[in-house]
């Protein structure tokens, strides 16, 4: 048996045992059996990665099932193994794994956790199907059920409204971009007659610069076919225009915002387009386009990341804007470093979201980052892992030296998008360095904002609440906390009781469990070394990819060969970035409310995110509820139900009482029935 | 020769005749003290003529064979099949009548005797070959129903429906003369076969009037709408064990009647009626199916339930053909047994006082207080409504297949839609028993003989029923194979 069947199916059949089981296994059987059974899949996933890495292993597809035999449309349940699976294969395995573990301190009070165990596997089976899939269909069952997953998981404390709403709206903003990708495999289809994706691939070169007739146009068939497909990649992958579910996805736990929101649903839409890469490289108006709509997220999620309180917030556009990264690097060409970036941001992204769990679990789930500070000698553990999250991220490393992981990755997407030396690619090149900057800021930021400076945690009421129980008030409405994760900022903060005079408010913020701290230690070795060690193979070795993904040397080359100041750009860019927030939140932590006011109008776009949201309130959301009454009030009960089920109860019910009327009890009457009977029945047969 | 032979094939009803008229002297003579005895001795009678009856029906008689007195009277598989159905009915009306009349304090001798006459008639009818024979059923039948509609003399419920029964069943019998001397005018022979024989090619004017004054009078025994009026009354003013007899052996009877006089006498006009019998069973389908929805009386209820399946069974006899037919006897013998258990279901309903209940809001909640006895009707309710697995399906099923068959699609269309709104009563008293509030008034007990009938129809009516597809499907293809010999 191939070691990829256990990879993928173990997750699975946890699931089932452990959806099914619930309350009857209880909650310490289920989650030892869905983390076992990633930490299975995870040991399993590095030899083959590793078989890769020494180019010992040779990609294979190992057949499952027959799915689909109808007409000349035919596709099997298979599992494809090459270097591009294997990559996500570590990182989902590797990152799930850890997620599970580490749910086991984060979850510990919730009633509800073999339902959250279980969800988490099936999550990874169906994103291991997704990457795994050797035709579009399967890729599609995959995505569809990562897309599930998500909306299960961010709605899992259902009892939330907030919750409930973030998890409908991922669902239907993932559904515009479904649509796109949906259309996208049907033109597959049509255009090529098959959905094996080996044979599409080798097929595409030969549709180059053909057309097709679109929406009444002659257009490029292979654009047309490549841009269906990014859109449903934009949905995923949370990009510029389909992004706005992916911040409110943050209502779900935090372990959900690290595995699902962080390393690895958001990036399928990344490992589509490398996965198609031999497709998009047959589109330049569709790379083009990718290209732009990445360096315009890029840039676009940073600087509304600049301007957030919440914690976790912060974290998401800071994963929005590294999409952004990878999606530009894809358009310019470099897939190989899109990838690079994925595998690096998994573990550091993961990090410092497992790490903010951690200080949300130590700050008794106070998410607001004004109200944290002072938490670096309290919870020194969870510092040092953010620490290392934010040195990968910030891109921290040494010019001929080598660095963290992001320094690694994120400057060779910016270099490659330089050599390109398109008009795109310059500009996907400045907007980046631009959101460099903007990302050392804002990660740096929250680093000072949480773990520097005084405690300003008194006026949280996260804190006062956990004073007030700890001091024997026991408070009914708190018997669940993590419900209560994010509620309550709007209301005016009090003065507390006791003022401890040093703004904690007298409470302790104390160190995450172990089951906690293991999975932080892990990636931030994964977060400081990823990009040292991988970096030669993945940016510059063909053997690694083994045709993969579209492997452009020539691109490698020019690389290496930029000029000395666009490989310095990302380090200057990131010394800046540290500097203005070392100023702004170290230095004189006054200056960024008065730069917020001086600014007044700019950073009231950036705080509201662009007004994203109020737009497609305006634009979409409110005329589809009048479109959708209307119909409900007009069409349904106006024409369907009132000339339907209500319209036919309503003749029965008037027939009834017709009868009633007829049966009158006389016998008259009844007489008079029969012969008119007879009467009639004979008149109808004489004519 | 020929007379012995006839005497032979008229054993059953000989040994009704002559045993009812030795109970009815016993009856006289012992009085009303003995009247248990004496239905214990009717229901022997029905179960003696029963056996002697059922080799004709498994050795599939017909032909010239079975024709008795000059072919005036038919002892063929036909005859047997629906036979066999009526005697079932009669000693079921039987042996749930003693308790039912003994709270009354009116169960009396004449009961059985009269019910023995009544079956006597019934038995007549199905066997006429002839259209005196046809009439002297028909009316041996009437007379005992008359006076059974009527039996519990002090009601008033009671009374009137005797007496409504009496005056439209007169109405309906001059019909039915008067359809009858016409034929005979237009044909000049009473006998089926002289008439089928007569009948072809281009029907004259007065033959028309005579086939349709036929078929009309025969309509109002099996209560097809328009001549259906009288049902409900009669069935709620009649003693429930008469109503129970009413709704399964004469509808048997004039059916199987129905079905000779249309397909053997009438056979070559099927055109000419086909459109009346159409008619006739949409609108019982439909006014069955609307009646029943505003009733607050169960046996009223049952009443335009029974109507709307006359409709269904005629859907197979508009089809004219043997499969047709086949699928009408399935029905029939289905809808007995739901009539029977309904109705003992219905009977079972008392209160503290061991008074009838009939109210269908009393039954509220009596799957919880009378566990064993709302299951019961819950089978027979969805039975009749004709929802799979249960065994009312399966009937509804074989007559739409027919009319399918007949190439008559709209017909059977119309039928099953009007079988959508009859499941909305039904639906409606399984939704009372269930899921309403209990009202606790079902509390009386019921005898042995009762559980026994109640335990064996929704035995038959639960999906076991399906095992007797087979020996249905044989038993009724021989019974109506024997009708179309002629043609």
């Amino acid at each position: 048996m191939h070691p990829i069947l256990i990879i993928v199916f173990a997750p699975l059949a946890a699931a089932i045992i452990g959806g099914l089981g619930n309350k009857a296994l209880g909650s310490t059987v289920v989650k030892s059996i869905t983390t076992g059974a990633l930490f299975l899949s995870c040991a399993l996933s590095w030899p083959i990665f590793l078989g890769f890495l020494g180019e010992s292993y040779t990609p294979t597809v190992v057949p499952v099932l027959q799915w689909v035999q109808s007409g000349s449309l035919s596709f099997d349940w298979a599992l494809r193994v090459d270097t591009l699976t294997a990559v996500m294969l570590v990182v989902i395995t590797t990152v799930s794994a850890l997620v599970h573990l580490y749910s086991w301190g984060y979850m510990d009070e919730d009633p509800d956790q073999p339902r959250f165990f279980a969800y988490l596997s099936l999550f990874t089976f169906a994103m291991l199907m997704l990457v795994t899939a050797d035709n579009l269909v399967q890729m599609f069952f995959g995505w569809e059920g990562v897309g599930l997953a998500s909306y299960l998981l961010i709605g899992f404390w259902f009892r939330k409204p907030s919750a409930n709403k973030a998890a409908i709206k991922a669902f239907v903003v993932n559904r515009v971009g479904d649509l796109g990708f949906m259309l996208g495999i049907f033109g597959t289809y049509l255009v090529f007659g098959t959905v094996s994706i080996p044979e599409i691939l080798a097929a595409a070169p030969g549709m180059a610069g053909s057309t097709i007739g679109f929406l009444g146009y002659r257009v490029d068939t292979m654009d047309v076919l490549c841009i269906l497909l990014f859109i449903g990649a934009m949905g995923k992958s949370a990009q510029l225009g389909l992004h706005t579910w992916l911040p409110d996805a943050m209502e779900g736990p935090t372990p959900v915002s690290a595995l699902i929101h962080a390393a690895t649903m958001v990036t399928a839409g990344v490992f589509m387009v490398c996965r198609l890469s031999p497709m998009f490289e047959t589109a330049p108006i569709a790379l083009m386009f990718v290209t732009f709509i990445g360096a315009a997220t890029c840039l676009f999620a940073a600087t509304v990341g600049t301007t957030q309180w919440d914690i976790k917030r912060v974290i998401a556009y800071s994963t929005c804007s590294q999409l952004g990264y990878m999606f530009f690097a894809a358009g310019v060409g470099a897939y190989n470093a899109a990838m690079f970036h994925l595998f690096t941001h998994a573990f550091f992204k993961a990090l410092l979201f497992l790490g903010a769990g951690s200080v949300i679990h130590a700050m008794h789930h106070e998410q607001d980052m004004r109200y944290y500070g002072g938490l670096r000698k309290r919870i020194p553990l969870t510092f040092w892992a953010m620490m290392a999250g934010t040195l990968a991220i910030t891109g921290v490393g040494i010019y001929e030296v080598g660095g963290f992981a992001g320094y690694h990755s994120k400057d060779a997407i910016l270099e490659v998008s330089w050599a390109r030396g398109t008009e795109i690619s310059h500009f996907a090149f400045w907007l980046g360095a631009f959101a460099a900057l903007l990302t050392s800021f804002y990660s740096w930021r929250l680093i000072f904002l949480t773990f520097f400076g005084k405690p300003r945690w008194a006026e949280s009421e996260h804190i006062q609440h956990a004073v007030h129980d700890a001091h024997g008030h026991a408070d009914s409405e708190h018997d669940n906390p993590p419900a209560q994760e994010d509620a309550g900022h709007d209301v005016a903060h009090h003065v507390p009781h006791s003022d401890h005079g040093d703004g904690t408010a007298g409470y302790h913020p104390h160190e995450s469990p172990l089951t906690m701290l293991i999975p932080l230690g892990v990636l931030s070795l994964g977060a400081v070394f990823a990009g040292y060690l991988f970096n030669p193979q993945f940016l510059n070795s063909e053997g690694f990819w083994k045709g993969a993904i579209f492997f452009n040397e020539n691109l490698m080359h020019a690389m290496h060969a930029v000029p000395l100041w666009v490989k310095l750009t990302a380090t200057v860019v990131m010394l800046i970035g540290f500097g203005i927030a070392w100023l702004g939140y170290i230095r004189d932590t006054g200056m960024p409310e008065r730069a917020a006011r001086q600014l007044g109008p700019v950073y009231s776009f950036l705080f509201n995110k662009w007004y994203f949201d109020e737009l497609y309130h305006f634009l979409f959301v409110r005329p589809a509820f009048w479109l959708g009454r209307k119909f409900w009030k007009v069409g349904d009960q106006g024409i369907i139900d009132r000339f339907g089920p209500d319209g036919a109860a309503r003749v029965v019910a008037l027939g009834s009482v017709g009868n009633t009327r007829v049966q009158s009890g006389y016998l008259t009457t009844y007489a008079l029935w029969m012969l008119v009977g007879v009467v009639g029945a004979i008149t109808w047969v004489l004519f | 020769m020929e007379f012995a032979q006839s005497l032979r094939l008229i054993l059953p009803e000989e040994i009704l005749s002559i045993g009812g008229l030795v109970l009815l002297l016993a009856a006289a003579w012992l009085g009303d003290k003995a009247s248990r005895a004496i239905s214990i001795a009717s229901v022997a009678l029905l179960v003696a003529a029963a056996a002697v009856t059922v080799p004709t029906l498994s050795g599939g008689a017909m032909g010239p064979d079975t024709q008795a007195f000059l072919g005036q009277f038919r002892a063929d598989a036909f005859a047997a099949y629906a036979k066999l159905l009526i005697y079932v009915s009669g000693a079921a009306a039987l042996m749930i009548a003693p308790r039912f009349f003994e709270q009354f304090r009116a169960m009396r001798a004449e009961y059985p005797v009269l019910l023995v006459f009544a079956v006597l008639g019934t038995g007549i009818m199905v066997s006429a070959g002839d259209l005196m024979t046809l009439y002297i059923g028909l009316e041996m039948n009437s007379l005992a129903a008359y006076v059974l509609a009527s039996f519990l003399r002090v009601d008033n419920r009671s009374a009137e429906a005797g007496l409504k029964y009496f005056v439209l069943g007169a109405l309906a019998s001059g019909i039915l003369l008067y359809g009858m001397s016409l034929t005979y005018g237009f044909t000049g022979t009473t006998s089926f076969a002289g008439i089928h024989a007569a009948l072809t090619g281009q029907l004259s004017t007065g033959a028309l009037f005579g086939v349709i004054l036929v078929l009309a009078g025969l309509a109002f025994k099996i209560s097809a709408v328009p001549f259906h009026m009288w049902t409900p009354d009669v069935y709620e003013g009649a003693p429930t064990p008469v109503t129970m007899f009413f709704s399964t052996a004469p509808k048997v009877a004039a059916i199987a009647l129905t079905m000779r006089v249309a397909l053997e006498a009438f056979g070559n006009q099927a055109d000419a009626w086909r459109q009346v019998v159409v008619f006739a069973a949409l609108a019982s389908i439909v006014v069955g199916a609307l009646g029943a929805i505003g009733q607050s009386n169960i046996k009223r209820l049952l009443a335009y339930s029974s109507i709307n399946n006359v409709g269904f069974i005629l859907v197979g006899l508009a089809t004219a053909t043997q499969a047709g037919a086949s699928a009408m006897l399935v029905y029939l013998a289905i809808y007995v047994m739901m009539s029977i258990g309904s109705f003992v279901a219905v009977l079972m309903l008392r209160d503290a006082e061991s008074n009838q209940i009939e109210s269908i809001a009393s039954m509220a909640g009596l799957s919880r207080t009378r566990p064993l006895l709302g299951w019961c009707l819950l089978v027979m309710m969805l039975s009749l409504a004709g929802i799979p697995p249960l065994f009312g399906f399966w009937g509804k099923l074989v007559v739409f297949r027919a009319a399918v068959d007949a190439d008559m699609i709209a017909l059977a269309t119309l039928a099953i839609v009007g079988s959508v709104i009859s499941a909305y009563y039904y639906l409606m008293v399984c939704k009372t028993m269930f899921f309403d509030e209990p009202a606790d008034q079902v509390k009386g007990a019921s005898d042995w003989a009762h559980w026994a009938l109640l335990l064996i129809a929704t035995l038959f009516n639960s999906p076991l029923g399906y095992l007797l597809t087979g020996w249905f499907d044989n038993l009724a293809g021989k019974a109506s194979a024997a009708l179309f010999l002629a043609a």
